[in-house]
């Protein structure tokens, strides 16, 4: 079972069943007081809850049935609360389980004082031990393979089936504890201390049981902290108003009142937001090690991205056949199609699917009797056949420039120029000969990924920087990235330019992503606000990077931008939504508050709401409904589409601020209507 | 309402736009230490006043610094004011005889003026010598400079970047004085004297009327302490009557030219504000949502006061509500006026507040209530507004998908904590001692009028203080002990409870790298921005008062309307 797998339906009934049970356990104050807004809720249901005991000792039957309901639906809106942030977690929960299954107890062969080999638990496994692991053996912890070649299957961490091959001395030497190791012995240096490994982590995470809030958490925290402490001086003082304009209010809804006015919807939601955030970031197969990274992706304005795989597919193709004067362009593509029959690479199957697509060959490594073909050699730098007679070559320019000169040939000036414009247009040229004629030039060229540039796009236009590494020389790297349409670029890229290129965004005040596998990442990795690490790159690339990334993926950092914006946005929706709603809760309340002082504020019933209980029972219900209406949208997150900021805040405020403001009028009308319809309270106006 | 009262009021809108760009220019031109004309006259004296002081006018001061600083200056300003009320009748010119001041009224009013408040507890002209008056003046010219210096650092705050100072106090408050206060004061006197204000150091007059009664006259240098009263935004006239007196105001000209002056300086502001963080349009949004607030206020008061009293109507007596109004000025103006002196925390009146119309007292609470944010007095009002943005933008910043930010400064907890801080104490301090005062003996006991009126008096009363505005309802006991100390010490919290979170927040912002701007940034310009930020004001700012609210004025309009009165006096 992997995470991949994991994909579970968002509410299955025994997740519910978890949640709902888990949602009174969270009534324990202490756990309560980590969220001030629903602390406060919880202290107001306590006190309606007494009032309505000692209200039914008194027999005062129609005000007992009234403060009970109201204390009903404050304890629901507690609950509600709990529920949504026990379901994220339950969520989060199930992923961990089906990590943990996997993290079975192995034994160790640990190289022991004077090379012995001493067996040991995995468990007592320290940092800095050698062990040896064989075929068919499990990996007993993290660690960098130190000696030896061989291919583990990671399927338990990343899902995917394919082994991979781990190796000593290269960019693929880490390893992870719970894999197991398909082929040949590895001798692998332990990086980490029981408890602390990449398995037992992504648990930790994934369980959400030290999540730990982020710094716009905490930010906002303090603001609906402070908003609720205001809202409760507000309700402390209304009471001396109203004993000075003839009537003292009930505690009860005083109550009702402050709850309506604090920021429950959000102060409710907010934690449960922030879990199904790094959740769906463990759908996308991306192991957040902080919010605070998550947080950082939402915030990225320049990404760096790796020009081979992640803009382009990596593999040149030939695009076009350039002949010199006096060769007809098909001579050149039937020479340039025989030269590269029997070349498997992606450039050669590119000749011949080009020679064959625009001249309809037909001929075939098989159909060519006595062919003799010339593999690639570091040696001669070419390729070819001799086939009939004929010696036909491709190759850079250099070797086929000696291969026809050799031959007494002449080159002609025309190949001296096509093969210089094509390297500036960024491709790479390759020159055919046949004999000691020159024939022409093929024009291989990186391919960009079909839609990346449509990503680009959207990306710049929701303010983000796009920026390709790349080792090629300036010129081409130009080219390439007018085409794929990235706002900058950085040639012939080193670990160290690439590190200070980073340093030099961010003194002007950008946030960088960059995505890197290699250990000379990890200097720019770990400078990097967002450094996501591939899984199948170097232990030191893993430990310098916040993020890793289990598909190894180069794109994987756009999809991680996004779920991090897309956070944000349903943390400030919601934010405002709730702040929103207060209005119409203020018309509902404070008519039926103070009408029995002055019946002229019947005006301010704007809802026409039936009567004063009926008014504040309704505004209640909806403040506590509105919670599980939302959960949905909470654990999946608002529709995020990039677009401009613009744009997106002209939405967003249409949709949660106006809203906000709006919907609450109608639901607290609707709701008005059943309590009427049911004869709930009393409807004495 | 009649459609010159209307055209009046929006004429009056456009010229507070017309005025914001040259006197913002004139202000970046002073603080920004460019040539301005006045150069060979006051450069010579700037350099006198520090070396005189000692002052390094190129050190610069860290935000607990600067605070200090103000602190000081407040202080002096504070002691100095309220020795010289206890002995001011062992004091120089004083030709009316004026005792000295007792304890309560002298704290109160040294608080009063030291804070830019200007609320009166006492009668200028009849408590207050010649020397009072004038020394009250020279509170006049150095109160307002506090506001200045607070937006000024509050602005260096938001510009600067990866700095750890904000400037100077001692150098602003020189340069405000000579630059600003002194030069613009010295030609509002001179226009105010000329449109019919008395100027001199004469004894009252003592005249015999026809009836053979006689009839003090009392007069002074009204014209010189009108202007700067005006333009400092302080409020705090020479006659108790205050700007309603015609030796204040002679014509509707002289009060309109007053409206202006009192706006001038928090006007240019916006745009210096605009102009210093390098984008002009900020500055107009700004402004945009203040004026969009005043002009609804305004239009709202003149419409209740235009309706005028139904009971009234019902007796045949039909028109605009006069109570309390100059017959000189009518409805327009003085709703235009009374909006003004509430919006920006002047306390000047030419009209008397407690006997607006419900609707139009409610306009004047909700102006203060609000935190005096709509345009403001010198500095505070943008400060205010300012601190408004960062929580619009935070509440909602968040839609745009990254971490909130003004003005490319991230606005992290501590900026929060701040911000939460400066709106928590005002309307703690509001609701508190108002609540206080309606079930307390003292407090009870100095209500005139029963019932939501005297409620709103009460809240207006500690309103006014909060919002260092000063200026009064009425039909309060203001010079009673409770209220002399209660309303002392909402002026007191007013005023710094602000100022240390907004300097913190300055200080904060100013060692932050700012991001640059680009198409994800959230934008604080423009019509959009200028929505939310009154949204803001309003739900987060304003609404907080609605339960109080609802039982003082809603309550008094809905049963005026209904007919229902409370009672006689007390």
């Amino acid at each position: 079972m992997s995470v991949h797998h994991l994909k579970s339906k968002t509410l299955s009934s025994q997740a519910v069943g978890q949640a709902i049970g888990e949602a009174f356990r969270k009534l324990n104050p202490r756990w309560m007081m980590h969220n001030p807004v629903m602390f406060v809720v919880e202290l107001g249901s306590v006190f309606t809850t007494i009032d309505a005991i000692r209200l039914l000792a008194a027999g005062n039957d129609s005000l007992f049935s009234f403060t009970l309901q109201i204390s009903i639906w404050l304890w629901l809106t507690v609950l509600f609360a709990n529920f949504a942030e026990a379901l994220a977690e339950g969520r989060g929960r199930a992923q961990a389980q089906a990590l943990k299954s996997t993290r079975t107890e192995t034994m160790a062969r640990r190289i022991g004082q004077g090379g012995k080999i001493e067996v040991i638990p995995g468990t007592q496994l320290k940092k800095g031990d050698r062990v040896v692991v064989a075929a068919g053996e499990t990996i007993p912890s993290d660690g960098t393979v130190v000696q030896g070649v061989a291919s583990v299957d990671e399927s338990t961490i990343t899902g995917e089936s394919a082994p991979v091959i781990r190796a000593a001395g290269s960019d693929t030497d880490a390893v992870i504890g719970g894999t197991r190791v398909l082929s040949d012995e590895i001798t692998v240096l332990i990086t980490t201390n029981p408890g602390e490994t990449f398995l037992d982590r992504m648990i930790t995470l994934i369980e959400g049981a030290r999540r730990q809030k982020t710094p716009n958490e905490i930010a906002l925290a303090i603001l609906l902290a402070g908003l609720t402490l205001i809202f409760v001086v507000v309700i402390m003082t209304t009471e001396p108003f109203a004993i000075y304009s003839g009537k003292a209010v009930s505690v009860t809804v005083l109550i009702a009142l402050l709850v309506c006015l604090i920021p429950t919807t959000i102060g409710g939601l907010m934690s449960a937001i922030g879990i199904s955030g790094m959740n769906r970031l463990v759908q996308k197969n991306v192991l957040a090690m902080s919010g605070r990274a998550i947080e950082a992706a939402g915030d990225v304005n320049v990404i760096l991205l790796d020009k081979t795989g992640t803009l382009t597919l990596g593999n040149r193709m030939a695009t076009e056949f350039v002949p010199m004067p006096g060769v007809e362009e098909k001579t050149l593509a039937q020479a340039a199609l025989f030269s590269s029959l029997s070349d498997d690479t992606p450039e050669g199957q590119s000749i011949v699917g080009l020679a064959r697509e625009h001249f309809g060959f037909s001929e075939t490594a098989e159909n060519l009797p006595g062919a003799e073909f010339q593999e690639f050699s570091a040696q001669t730098q070419m390729s070819g056949v001799d086939y009939a007679g004929r010696q036909i070559r491709k190759g850079s320019a250099m070797a086929i420039s000696h291969f026809v000169e050799n031959q007494g040939g002449q080159l002609p000036a025309q190949m001296t120029h096509e093969v210089t414009r094509i390297g500036r247009l960024g491709g790479t040229p390759l020159v055919v000969a046949e004999g000691n004629t020159v024939l022409g030039v093929i024009y291989l060229k990186d391919v960009v990924k079909p839609g990346i540039k449509e990503r680009l796009q959207a990306l710049r236009e929701s303010g983000i920087k796009t920026v390709m590494i790349t080792g090629d020389n300036p010129v081409t790297a130009e080219t390439i990235a007018k085409e794929v349409g990235v706002d900058d670029f950085l040639a012939q890229a080193t670990p160290e330019t690439k590190l200070s290129y980073i340093k030099k965004e961010q003194a002007e005040g950008y946030l960088v992503g960059m995505v890197g596998d290699g250990t000379n990442d990890a200097p720019a990795l770990s400078q990097a606000d967002v450094a996501v690490a591939m899984n199948s790159g170097t232990q030191a690339a893993r430990e310098a990077g916040n993020m890793v990334d289990l598909d190894s993926s180069p794109t994987k950092l756009i999809d991680i931008v996004e779920i991090g914006k897309q956070i944000l946005i349903t943390r400030g929706a919601m934010t405002t939504f709730s702040i929103a709603n207060d209005v119409a809760k203020y018309f509902a309340i404070i008519p039926a508050m103070f009408i029995v002082m002055f019946p002229g504020l019947q005006a301010l019933n704007i809802m026409h709401l039936t009567s004063p209980e009926s008014a504040v029972l309704s505004a209640v219900i909806f403040n506590a409904v509105i919670i599980p209406l939302l959960i949905p949208l909470a654990l999946r997150g608002v529709s995020y589409r990039p677009a401009g900021a613009a744009v997106m805040l002209r939405n967003n405020l249409l949709i949660y601020g106006l809203g906000g403001l709006v919907l609450p009028f109608v639901g607290i009308k609707l709701i008005d209507l059943a309590v009427t319809a049911l004869h709930l309270v009393s409807l004495h106006p | 309402m009649t459609v010159p009262g209307v055209l009046g009021i929006l004429v009056f809108v456009v010229v507070l736009i017309l005025i914001a760009k040259p006197i913002g220019l004139y202000l970046y031109a002073v603080y920004d230490l460019r040539k301005t004309w006045l150069d060979p006259l006051m450069r010579p004296l700037e350099r006198l006043v520090y070396r005189i002081s000692g002052v390094n006018e190129d050190r610069e001061m860290r935000w607990t610094e600067y605070f200090l600083a103000i602190l000081a200056f407040n202080l002096i300003g504070f002691v100095v004011l309220y020795v010289l009320l206890r002995i001011q009748a062992a004091l120089p010119f004083n030709p009316a005889h004026m005792k000295d001041l007792g304890p309560h009224l002298s704290f109160n009013t040294a608080v009063s003026f030291m804070t830019n408040t200007n609320w009166q507890a006492y009668g200028g002209e009849s408590t207050m010598s010649y020397f009072s008056q004038a020394m009250l003046m020279v509170q006049q010219f150095l109160s307002p400079i506090t506001g200045m210096g607070m937006i000024l650092a509050f602005i260096r705050g938001l510009s600067r970047r990866n700095a750890n100072t904000l400037g100077n106090f001692w150098v602003d408050l020189t340069r405000t004085l000579l630059w600003v206060s002194l030069p613009f004061a010295f030609v509002a006197a001179l226009v105010l004297i000329a449109l019919g204000n008395p100027q001199n150091w004469g004894p009252y007059i003592t005249a015999h009327t026809l009836q053979g009664g006689t009839q003090i006259i009392a007069q002074g240098p009204v014209g010189m302490m009108n202007a700067i009263m005006q333009l400092g935004d302080n409020g705090g006239g020479f006659f108790n009557m205050n700007a309603g007196h015609p030796y204040e105001t002679a014509s509707a000209a002289s009060l309109m030219f007053q409206l202006i002056l009192g706006f001038s300086i928090p006007v240019g502001l916006t745009y210096y504000f605009g102009k210093v963080v390098k984008d002009t349009r900020q500055g107009w949004t700004i402004l945009g949502a203040m004026l969009a607030m005043f002009l609804a206020g305004t239009l709202i008061m003149y419409h209740a006061e235009a309706v005028g009293n139904p009971l009234l109507a019902h007796l045949g007596i039909h028109g605009p509500n006069m109570e309390g109004k100059e017959v000189r000025f009518g409805p327009a103006l003085s709703s235009l006026f009374e909006t003004s002196t509430t919006a920006v925390s002047w306390g000047s009146t030419a009209a008397a507040n407690d006997s607006l119309t419900p609707v139009g007292g409610l306009v004047t609470l909700f102006n203060m209530m609000s935190g005096e944010v709509i345009i403001g007095a010198w500095g505070v009002g943008l400060l205010g507004m300012l601190a408004f943005a960062i929580l619009a933008v935070f509440l909602a910043g968040l839609m745009v998908g990254r971490t909130p930010e003004y003005l490319g400064k991230k606005i992290q907890s501590y900026e929060v904590k701040m911000a939460v801080l400066a709106l928590i104490v005002p309307t703690f301090v509001i609701l508190g001692l108002s609540a206080w005062a309606v079930v307390s003996k003292g407090g009870l006991a100095g209500i005139y009028n029963p019932g939501p009126h005297g409620l709103s008096e009460v809240l207006y009363a500690f309103s006014s203080g909060v919002g260092n505005n000063g200026s009064a309802f009425g039909g309060l006991d203001a010079a009673s002990p409770f209220y002399t100390w209660t309303v002392g010490l909402a002026m007191l919290f007013g005023r710094f409870a602000m100022y240390i979170p907004a300097l913190a927040i300055a200080g904060s912002l100013v060692r932050k790298q700012a991001v640059p701007e680009s198409a994800g940034t959230f934008p604080t310009h423009g019509v959009l921005f200028a929505a939310l930020l009154i949204a803001t004001v309003i739900i987060v700012g304003a609404l907080v008062f609605f339960p109080a609210l609802a039982l003082g004025p809603l309550a008094e309009h809905f049963a005026l309307w209904s007919g229902h009165l409370f009672g006689g006096g007390a």
